[in-house]
């Protein structure tokens, strides 16, 4: 049709004179389609390669077959091996795992227990309470720290107990730390609960704990396994509280790396540390696959 | 949600174990620090609280002033570097394309679930004398200068005469760059989360109305996304300025936080009481930050981070 | 008020300083489908709630088939609702949520398995019983609320804005199942709404709510052309309303003096009022014409200020000589409406004295 080439022409030819800056040309990047220019994609990319570029390295330099630890000279599982037969490091690991384990139960079922009672009940001085249980979340680690030193030592908390009683001091410690990080993640999942589901079992004949056990309960599960899976990893992760609790027979893993560390890099410590950072990435995945919200449940 | 009192039973099971624990185990410990602060170290291991203000009076004493000065414009500089890297990437994950996004998150989220001391200890590898920065350079030393050579130039030695490498390690620089890497994480999140909340048409309407990206920026997105960077700020500063592990791995003796000083009255300097005093200035020094942040959030009149 | 399947006395509802429900009473008879219908916030959801157990009256009593329900929880109340998002529980299958409510009192398995089939049966989505709740419409939510209420067989079934989260097309298909749903099972039925085509096209009585007081309770013909308050005639449909005074009464007329218009003549019912009235008239009711029309009809001069097409129908703004604002509804029963009715035309509005109505209240 004439006509349109015509129009068509003419917009071309107004459209020539504008500015037309190399970079623009021919794109078909919409305005807000930041995510898609090259400098956004370049600054990230980077970012992201920085961000990650020194845990990898330390990963992949546990396999190096060198002390100097800097240049590449072959594969090798020897680290692994020595790390292995490090009784020290390996008690220290068995230690780590058996307070994460008992810390992660407690915290989890007082921490849901807590979310439940700030998301059900209205009671006096709730903001107050509200605000006492983020306290652990928001002072900082050395201060904990040297409470916890403070206390065990005045009360004169028994040490030397056998296995694995011996660790109570610790475990205590991380409990505190970690159950108001779970009430978070539940609590933060309850609010999507809509309170029609619970009212609605309740018309049909259920009684409280029915509705609790048939209703409230599976809408929890994600937050409560994802409050877990975080209490988990904050223990298994945590220095500065557990240094100033543990004493020189209840070493973690951390306070053991980090005594390895002040004395000298080694390929060990980054196998030790290879291994830990594997452990922490599958539990986060499947944090992630459980916080992931359940299709529906919003309406 | 109901009063307690239709359900007593049931609020006090369910309240009770969180409420015993927090109180045992962690308002009692507090308590006893406020008290030590107030004490006087009479032996080795005898303190007597005599409710002296001794100890905080010492903290006024030049060398621990610089320290505490010295914290804070670190954990400044820090909080401001991590600001200017994490806005853009939040930006970017909330404009990628929707199936991304979870990815682009959880990247950003992983190294925080990654033991802090491994992280620390990366970067001891990547800063060190012999590590991997280093390396690079003389790498890149000797790429040059083998050119200079090739090209004639190499008897003038223009880039030295041997490589010198930087001291990236133990000073300030090597404790900021460790709190950058290490809380960056806790910037990007709060600032994700307000510009995935921003309604995108008023961008559009910028735009529209002929502002350029840059204006749009600066006047629609910044300022609607205050929390966002209140919060983000809050997050960042606060555990840098009582972090410990960064300065002790990273900073050498020059580059000691109030965290190592702490560290150091119970550990080494065996003097809890003047630590005690110390660790409260902290958290009263944390407290405050908090409570600037509700201020402001108030003040930004109901957008709530 | 025999066969009352409700009896609502003297209800009343505060929340801390506000009162949501204002000492209502009425009566609903078995079998009945029963509309409460007001703006949001009148108070009708807390009242469908206090029905279902789910909040507890601060005054008065419900009577539930003869039973005084005052303390008993909601779980042991032989009420059923329908929730407004359908509360249709995400981690069970249809077949499940329908029989929930048979499961918890302990009802045989087998027996649950036939009455929920059964039920979804009747809400015709016998096909999806295995389905996630993730896998269906809005529609189909909607259904498995109403099998999942509707086995329980119970006395009273409660629909909280059941048609509020679907689109156009689909609401107007429910109203016409819901009805037929409701005369086919024999249930009471009471629905709150906030839309008055809805309540009108189904419901055999409603009570017009406003404010925590019920204004009126009538069938929707009651309400439409004789509601008892302005505050009815304007909630319903559209209405053009005449502030006058009591002239004089005689026999079966009134005459009320508007200003600027004049004497209307205005049929009366009952009692002769006095004082500051309004005249309410329908849109449709109103007629226009270029010529003076002939006959007793009341007629006033004024001219068509603006014009809203609606395809079956056309709403003409007009201001009458002396100003006051009114509507006329007419219907485009030909197809040249163009034509015939132009903004800025002079016009002659008129209506049956019988079709105007006084307002007291």
């Amino acid at each position: 049709m004439p006509a349109d080439t015509s129009i068509d022409r003419v917009m071309r030819t107004e459209a020539a004179p504008r500015k037309r800056r190399w970079w623009r040309r021919k794109s078909d990047i919409g305005a807000l389609d930041y995510a898609r220019r090259w400098w956004m994609k370049l600054f990230v990319g980077a970012m992201f390669a920085m961000l990650y570029a020194p845990i990898i390295t330390l990963m992949l330099f546990s396999f190096n077959d060198s002390r100097r630890n800097i240049v590449w000279k072959g594969f090798t599982f020897k680290y692994y091996i020595k790390a292995w037969n490090n009784d020290g490091l390996i008690e220290a690991f068995a230690n780590s795992l058996t307070i994460a384990v008992i810390s992660t139960v407690l915290s989890t079922i007082i921490g849901a227990m807590v979310a439940l009672t700030l998301w059900r009940f209205r009671f006096p001085g709730k903001p107050a309470y509200e605000g006492f249980m983020a306290l652990p979340i928001v002072v900082p680690e050395i201060c904990m720290g040297v409470a916890m030193l403070v206390f065990f030592a005045r009360i004169g908390w028994p040490s030397g107990m056998p296995w694995p009683l011996n660790l109570s001091s610790i475990t205590i410690a991380h409990v505190a730390f970690s159950f108001p990080f779970v009430a978070v993640v539940v609590r933060a999942r309850m609010t999507g609960f809509n309170r029609e589901l619970e009212e609605a079992a309740k018309d049909l004949g259920a009684s409280e704990w029915q509705t609790f056990r048939d209703v409230i309960l599976p809408f929890m599960k994600p937050g409560v396994v994802a409050g877990a899976l975080l209490a988990f990893t904050l223990s298994l992760d945590d220095f500065v509280i557990t240094f100033f609790t543990s004493g020189p027979d209840t070493v973690t893993f951390p306070v053991k790396v980090y005594s390895m560390v002040r004395f000298s890099v080694t390929p060990e410590v980054n196998a030790a540390s290879t291994v830990l950072v594997v452990i922490t990435v599958i539990a986060t995945f499947f944090a992630m696959k459980f916080q992931a919200p359940v299709k529906g449940s919003a309406d | 949600m109901e009063s307690w009192k239709t359900n007593r039973f049931v609020f006090w099971v369910m309240s009770l174990p969180g409420t015993f624990w927090l109180l045992v185990f962690f308002l009692v410990p507090m308590s006893l620090v406020w008290i030590m602060s107030f004490g006087e170290k009479t032996g080795i291991l005898t303190i007597d609280i005599t409710w002296t203000l001794e100890n905080y009076i010492r903290s006024t004493e030049t060398v621990y002033l610089e320290i505490i000065w010295k914290s804070v414009w670190v954990s400044a500089l820090a909080t401001i570097a991590c600001l200017l890297i994490a806005y853009p990437i939040a930006f970017a994950i909330s404009f990628a394309p929707n199936r991304w996004k979870p990815w682009l998150l959880l990247a950003v989220i992983l190294p925080f679930w990654i033991n802090l001391l491994i992280r620390t200890y990366a970067l001891i590898a990547v800063f060190r004398t012999r590590g991997f920065v280093n390396f690079s350079l003389e790498w890149l030393w000797d790429g040059a200068n083998s050119i200079l050579n090739f090209v004639g130039l190499g008897q003038f030695q223009l880039l030295g005469e041997r490589f010198e490498a930087l001291p990236l390690l133990y000073n300030n620089g090597a404790v900021i760059a460790g709190i950058v890497y290490v809380f960056m994480p806790f910037m990007v999140l709060p600032l994700y989360a307000n510009i995935e909340k921003l309604d995108k048409s008023y961008l559009e309407a910028s735009l529209d109305l002929g502002a350029s990206h840059v204006r749009t920026f600066w006047s629609i997105v910044v300022p609607l996304t205050m929390p966002g960077i209140i919060s983000g700020i809050i997050l960042v500063f606060i555990p840098a300025l009582g972090s410990f592990l960064i300065p002790d791995l990273l900073g050498g003796t020059n580059a000691q936080m109030i965290g190592n000083v702490i560290e150091r009255q119970f550990k080494a300097a065996n003097d809890w009481p003047f630590g005690s005093a110390l660790s409260f200035l902290l958290m009263y020094a944390t407290f405050g930050a908090l409570a600037l942040r509700a201020v402001l959030s108030r003040e930004g009149g109901g957008m709530n981070a | 008020m025999t066969d009352a399947i409700i009896s609502i006395r003297n209800i009343t509802k505060r929340f801390g300083q506000v009162v949501a429900v204002d000492n209502i009473s009425f009566d609903i008879p078995t079998n009945e489908f029963f509309a409460l219908l007001g703006p949001s916030g009148c108070g009708k959801t807390t009242l469908l709630r206090m029905i279902s157990g789910l909040e507890n009256p601060t005054e008065g009593a419900i009577i539930l088939d003869g039973v005084d329900t005052t303390g008993i929880p909601p779980n042991r109340r032989p009420v059923n609702m329908v929730f407004q998002s359908y509360a249709v529980f995400p981690h069970m299958n249809v077949l499940e949520n329908v029989g929930y409510g048979l499961k918890v009192v302990g009802t045989p398995k087998s027996e649950i398995e036939t009455r929920a089939r059964d039920a979804l049966q009747k809400v015709q989505l016998p096909e999806l019983a295995e389905r996630m709740p993730d896998q269906l419409s809005g529609g189909q939510r909607q259904r498995v609320a109403l099998a999942r209420a509707l086995v329980k067989e119970p006395k009273v079934l409660l629909l909280d804005e059941p048609l509020s989260a679907l689109d156009a097309k689909l609401r107007e298909q429910m109203r016409l199942e819901l009805a037929n749903l409701q005369a086919s099972v024999g249930i009471t039925f009471i629905i709150v709404t906030h839309d008055q085509d809805e309540a009108l096209s189904m419901a055999d009585r409603i009570a017009v709510m406003d404010s925590g007081r019920v204004s009126q309770i009538a069938t929707p013909e009651e309400l439409y052309e004789s509601p008892k308050t302005r505050f009815v005639a304007d909630f319903i449909g559209k209405v053009n309303l005449l502030d006058g005074t009591v002239g004089s009464a005689g026999g079966k007329q009134i005459t009320i003096n508007v200003d600027g218009v004049g004497q209307l003549k205005v049929p009366l019912e009952g009692d002769a009022p006095s004082g500051e009235v309004a005249v309410a008239i329908r849109p449709e009711k109103l007629k226009l014409s270029s010529r003076k029309p002939a006959g007793d009809d009341v007629k006033i001069q004024g001219k068509v200020v603006n014009l809203a097409y609606y395809g079956n129908a056309s709403h003409v703004f007009l201001e009458t000589d002396s100003g006051l604002p009114m509507t006329a509804n007419v219907q485009n029963d030909t197809r040249d409406f163009e034509g015939a009715i132009d903004v800025g035309d002079k016009t002659w509005i008129s209506w049956r004295p019988d079709d105007a109505l006084v307002l007291t209240e």
